[in-house]
């Protein structure tokens, strides 16, 4: 606990730094933050265009598939914004630059975490929520006291799903180094499946998507139990309010996995 | 693979400047492809059985091939490697098992590599440092002030450290590792690349430190001038294990090893004749003379300038290498 509360000291202290670094330079921030939201918000004018020619996608209108982009982006911008940095991990033990955060005295994840640390990628949650917003007060729902509740809790919950996902790819990479394109596509990837309905997958997708990676808990499961939609697998649709404990698992397990990468890399070096 | 465990037994350095090493071994597992799906695994003892005591406030010269281990070791005594056997303790910290603590009480110098944010100005990562290392205001800025004057880093202050030129660097890297005040300091070739203006200024600051706080400093390095100038005591080591421990005079005798005086004369002379050297070489004008490493040159300066008419002189130090290559010609190995 102790550790804990270290670790996020020091990564309060690291980001900070890099926030006052980056102030000085107000106009490359303000370029790639917009950067930022528009090519993140690309993904959602593909959308605009497929609902151009059709009513319905995957049994969901337009605000209610918007529902479903606005979550799954917010949550990974902000996994994306707090332990993006984490991927390159592998980099580090590769040109030795991890042994020099072995020697200071602060949590080793905290430091890689907050190495670097972009506001500009702030641009993402901002069309995210955007999205979100605007899904929110289009879709017809009706609206119960656990609905409104489960939409601040899925967030918070997808965020973190996400955010022990970069931390396991981060451990994967004390074994190897270049498994940063690995990493992306269960982020970057992972988003692009949930920003669309899940029946437009096949099943085995969905299925994955659920019991082997649970990326299924960051928002199809809760945004279809909010739409009143059975969800394609016929599973109970009490499992959306299973997410805030999938995400304390995930990140439990992604606690173990990176303490095993590290302990591994300190008794091997590299 | 041996596995030494020690238990109890506490340091006689207990939360101090000091460091112990008791049958340190780090064995590495490297695996192999032999064939399609064949692997070996080969075991490498890269530090194989080594002890040794370094007491609070000693400057100690920790030398050896490349390859011998130093960086095992010193990977070790930060914390960053957890050893294979054997008992370590640093301040009277277990290094491997409580690397955070044990980061308050050790300053840790790479001259090839910066442990400084490299986008950051110096200022700023001075800055993130003391919050890191919970400095008290007046002592960051007391020791920040007498590391920006004695290292010449005022003019530096606001560039960022990609910006920095190797010597200013290093210059950068030791100030940041000496804000708060370790009890040990560990210099990995802190005067590699350096101009010898800078040398001078980095070895005398180093000594100033140790002095004054009374700093453990242990030094690997390939230029034996920076441990004639600030240790005592010199540990050589190869092929993991340590195979000389005293002073350099020592080494130096151990290994025979010589100083080459290079002088040039205002014209071809037959090879001189001094007493306490020999001519090795000639090539024209100039002369090469072989002294002892542990004698003065000055007496046999005074005799060649003496005879002969000169025109310029310097002198060569015996490098590392060669002194431990001379060391094992005379010494039969284990």
């Amino acid at each position: 606990m102790a550790r804990a509360l270290d670790g996020l000291r020091a990564y309060r202290l690291i980001a900070a730094m890099w926030i006052r670094s980056a102030a000085a330079y107000r106009t490359s921030f303000l370029v790639t933050a917009i950067g930022s939201f528009t090519a993140s918000g690309l993904s959602f004018a593909a959308i605009l265009l497929m609902f151009s020619h059709v009513e319905v996608l995957g049994g969901l209108l337009l605000p209610e598939a918007a529902l479903l982009y606005g979550t799954s982006n917010t949550a990974l911008g902000l996994a994306d914004l707090t332990l993006g940095n984490m991927v390159s991990l592998g980099q580090r033990v590769r040109d030795g630059t991890l042994n020099t955060l072995l020697v200071r005295p602060a949590p080793v994840l905290a430091q890689v975490a907050a190495d670097r640390f972009a506001l500009r990628r702030i641009g993402r949650i901002g069309q995210g929520a955007l999205v979100l917003i605007w899904a929110l007060a289009q879709v017809d729902v009706a609206w119960t006291p656990l609905k409104i509740l489960l939409v601040p809790v899925m967030l918070i919950s997808g965020a973190a799903i996400f955010g022990a996902v970069y931390i396991v790819g981060a451990a994967f990479q004390f074994c190897a180094q270049d498994a940063a394109e690995v990493q992306n596509s269960f982020t970057y990837g992972g988003n692009a499946l949930l920003q669309y309905p899940p029946a437009v997958f096949a099943k085995e997708v969905v299925w994955g998507a659920t019991f082997v990676i649970p990326l299924a808990f960051v928002n199809w499961l809760p945004v279809l139990y909010i739409l009143d939609r059975g969800n394609p697998l016929g599973l109970p649709t009490w499992l959306a309010f299973a997410a805030p404990a999938v995400a304390t698992a995930l990140c439990a397990a992604a606690g173990l996995a990176w303490r095993a990468g590290l302990r591994g890399y300190r008794s091997a070096g590299s | 693979m041996r596995n030494k465990q020690h238990h109890g037994g506490r340091g006689r350095f207990e939360n101090n400047g000091g460091i112990e090493l008791e049958d340190v071994e780090k064995v590495f597992t490297l695996r192999r492809r032999t064939g399609v799906l064949r692997r070996s695994r080969e075991e490498v003892r890269a530090v194989d059985g080594i002890s040794f005591t370094v007491a609070p406030g000693e400057m100690v010269g920790y030398i050896g091939p490349n390859g011998a281990g130093k960086s095992t070791t010193i990977k070790m005594l930060t914390g960053i490697l957890a050893p294979s056997g054997g008992r370590l303790r640093v301040a009277g910290i277990d290094p491997a098992r409580e690397r955070i603590r044990l980061a308050h009480h050790i300053g840790v110098v790479y001259g090839q590599r910066t442990t400084l944010w490299w986008d950051l100005p110096l200022r700023d990562s001075y800055t993130l440092v003391r919050r890191l290392y919970r400095v008290p205001a007046r002592r960051f800025h007391r020791n920040l002030d007498r590391c920006v004057e004695l290292l010449d880093l005022g003019a530096l202050m606001d560039t960022p450290v990609r910006q920095l030129s190797l010597g200013q660097r290093v210059r950068g890297d030791i100030a940041a590792a000496l804000l708060h005040d370790p009890a040990i300091l560990y210099l990995d070739e802190p005067t590699i690349g350096l101009d010898a203006v800078s040398k001078v200024k980095v070895r005398g600051f180093l000594q100033d430190i140790n002095a004054e706080h009374n700093t453990t400093v242990l030094l690997t390095t390939h230029d034996l001038t920076d441990i004639e100038q600030l240790c005592r005591r010199v540990m050589v080591i190869d092929h993991g294990r340590l195979v000389y421990d005293g002073t350099l005079d020592g080494l130096h005798t151990l290994g025979e090893s010589e100083r080459t005086l290079i002088v040039d004369f205002e014209r071809v002379l037959p090879p001189v004749t001094v007493p306490g050297a020999r001519t090795v070489k000639t090539d024209g004008p100039r002369q090469w003379l072989a002294i002892p490493a542990d004698a003065s040159a000055a007496p046999v300066v005074a005799a060649v300038a003496a005879h002969h008419p000169l025109v310029d002189l310097s002198i060569r130090e015996p490098d590392v290498e060669d002194v431990i290559a001379a060391m094992y010609a005379r010494l039969p190995r284990g």
